[in-house]
């Protein structure tokens, strides 16, 4: 039989969450082998920041995540701009699109997300993109530089949606944005502060259609995008069309094989899948979710990391626990900065909101049982973290959640055995309690 | 490494720490040139909390387990291996404040003008930074911490 490598630790995914595994492996282990594979051919970049290139602000060695040698100074084995074709789950091997073969001990699915592209007619025209990857980035530019007058369509209203909108309209190109439900932003925002964006992208010269969907996109007889259709029949004109509407997990290794799925792949406390040594985090993974108490997606950047870095230390035997998740967003479209975590209004009569407003501040929490179940803070940010840990380690607030939303909310406003927690990380000096800083 | 610790008992809220460091971080060092004289007031990477009786003075603790760290979108936080201090790199940072999100202590803070975070720079390798030296009160001290080993360090102002 061929002699196929065996790697202690497999890493499938080069970002954030794959990144996060393979610091914290480092940190317990410092010779286990560790290859990391990407189908994408550059090192680690930084995702969110493709907005940025699109945009003129940054080239393209400004994206990296970490400093350049990250994997030579850490001994890791790169395999960039190949793609793992199949899983072998009796064999514990991974088949790489070159034909190699990959044997590992610990395995780690850090997948990602792939765009939601639904079956619409036209959606195989020239000038119809994604915005999920950098090479998506890079191929816009390149069509735009070609067709600097074209007219944009982005359909979907959502994160990627906006963020490709400020960098289109940055470069001068018109835009129109498409959202099938009845306001932008809706997963991560209330209607208020959601009325905020949509009123600071229509001041900066984008049209926003909600309430529609697109039907066809229409072509000319080169295959070239000239217009959209909608469902009500509407047709507009535009040169290139950003399909936004969302991410789902990247699950294609993963059908077929005995590992659980339900949304994502499903996995414990410490971020191992229903299959002993196999390990997924981030945007593919379904993990713990504090505020639901359930195993949800939250395809987030920090949770990627987090999720990455608790499978990681487990793969390398140091048994930790993932802290939970919950979907968090700070965001500063067209300059508006907002911050959300958790549920964005109130579910139902059981739970209570909190607001505070004035002047450009507007502050909103969501209470269940006196617990914080979500927040949103736009104009004033500031320290909002202090909420965020309370929601993560479920502090009942109900004696001082008034104080929350106030504008002078500090750490004294928590209780003082919580705020002494919050300060003290280190045991008393010479006998006299002292909180660290 | 260093930390510096906070004796609230003694702190009374008079804001000096904010000032000196407001001072530190300032492009001249003369009080009232900097607060004055030179455009925008210089930051303050403290904070003072008071009320009622209580008071004390916040800063980033470089954390043992930095959420700061693993959420920032760009790989701008990081921890410096030497020192073991938290820095912001002011030329990666974008300043979406998914920082401030996680941050326990609303440690980290946005620079509205020049749109980057700051925070607690420990005054850029100064042997005591400048809100430990100008407590007048010795509510803040410096002690060298080794993960189980407390130590007064050496220039630090004696609280006993
Ligand atoms: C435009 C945009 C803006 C965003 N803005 C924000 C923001 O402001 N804040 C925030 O928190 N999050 C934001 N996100 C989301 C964030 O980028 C993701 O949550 C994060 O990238 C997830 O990291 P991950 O490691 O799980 O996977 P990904 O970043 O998706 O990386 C997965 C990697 O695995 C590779 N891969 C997958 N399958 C295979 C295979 N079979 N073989 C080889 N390689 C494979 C993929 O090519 C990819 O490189 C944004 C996303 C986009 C697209
Ligand atoms: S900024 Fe906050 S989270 Fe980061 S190390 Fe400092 S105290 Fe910890
Ligand atoms: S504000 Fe800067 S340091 Fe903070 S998460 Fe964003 S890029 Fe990182």
């Amino acid at each position: 039989m061929e002699y196929i490598e065996r790697i202690k630790y497999l890493i499938i995914g080069n970002s954030a969450g794959g990144i996060g595994a393979i610091e914290a492996i480092r940190e317990v282990d410092n010779n286990g082998t560790i290859s990391i594979i990407s189908d994408e051919p550059y090192p680690a970049y930084s995702r969110p920041l493709i907005s940025d290139f699109l945009a003129g602000k940054q080239t393209i060695d400004k994206l990296n995540y970490r400093a350049a040698d990250i994997y030579k100074q850490n001994d890791i084995k790169t395999i960039f701009g190949n793609r793992v074709t199949n899983l072998n789950l009796d064999n514990n091997t991974v088949l790489l699109e070159s034909g190699h073969e990959l044997g590992w001990d610990k395995l780690l699915l850090a997948t990602g997300g792939t765009p939601i592209v639904p079956p619409m007619e036209g959606r195989e025209a020239g000038g119809v993109f994604t915005f999920t990857t950098l090479a998506d980035a890079i191929d816009i530019d390149d069509y735009l530089r070609q067709k600097p007058d074209a007219n944009a369509v982005v359909i979907g209203g959502g994160l990627i949606g906006v963020s490709v909108t400020e960098s289109l309209l940055k470069r001068n190109v018109k835009v129109t944005i498409i959202e099938m439900k009845e306001r932008i932003l809706n997963v991560i925002l209330d209607e208020k502060t959601s009325y905020m964006e949509h009123k600071a992208i229509k001041d900066s010269g984008a049209e926003i259609i909600t309430g529609h969907t697109v039907s066809k996109i229409n072509s000319n007889t080169h295959g070239e995008v000239y217009g959209v259709t909608l469902d009500n029949g509407d047709v507009i004109p535009c040169g290139i069309v950003i399909i936004a509407i969302g991410v789902k997990p990247r699950l294609e290794l993963i059908n077929g094989t005995n590992i659980k799925v339900n949304r994502g792949i499903v996995v414990d406390k410490h971020m191992q899948t229903s299959v002993t040594g196999i390990y997924a985090c981030g945007d593919v993974a379904e993990a713990f979710d504090f505020i639901y108490g359930e195993n949800r997606l939250t395809p987030v950047w920090p949770n990627a990391y987090l999720g990455g870095r608790t499978a990681g230390l487990n793969m390398a035997g140091k048994a930790t626990d993932y802290p939970g998740g919950t979907n968090i967003n700070s965001m500063k479209y067209f300059g508006i900065y907002i911050v959300s975590a958790g549920m964005i209004s109130a579910p139902d009569k059981s739970y209570q909101e909190l607001i505070a407003e004035h002047n450009d501040v507007y502050k909103k929490l969501i209470l269940k049982d006196g617990l914080v179940t979500g927040m949103i803070f736009s104009g004033e940010v500031d320290r909002a973290g202090i909420i965020y840990n309370l929601m993560k380690d479920r502090v009942n607030v109900e004696s001082f959640k008034q104080s929350l939303i106030s504008d002078d909310m500090g750490l004294l406003s928590l209780p003082e055995t919580v705020w002494r927690n919050r300060l003290a990380t280190v045991p008393p000096v010479n006998g006299v309690d002292c909180a660290v800083s | 490494m260093r930390k510096i610790y906070i004796k609230e008992e003694v702190c009374i809220g008079c804001g000096l720490c904010e000032v000196y460091c407001q001072l530190q971080h300032a492009s001249v060092h003369d009080l009232i040139k900097a607060f004055k004289k030179r455009g925008p007031r210089p930051l303050a990477r403290a904070r003072i909390e008071a009320k009622g009786n209580v008071s004390f003075s916040v800063r980033c603790r470089n954390c043992d387990e930095p959420q700061c760290v693993y959420a920032c979108l760009t790989g701008a936080i990081t921890r410096d291996i030497e020192t073991g201090m938290i820095a912001v790199d002011e030329e990666k940072c974008i300043g979406c404040c998914t920082c401030m999100l996680v941050c326990p202590l609303g440690a980290i803070k946005q620079d509205k003008e020049h749109k980057k975070m700051i925070k607690c720079d420990f005054c850029q390798g100064e042997e005591t930074p400048a809100c430990v030296t100008n407590c007048p009160n010795e509510a803040l001290y410096c002690v060298e911490y080794n993960g189980t080993n407390i130590e007064l360090a050496a220039k630090a102002p004696s609280p006993f």
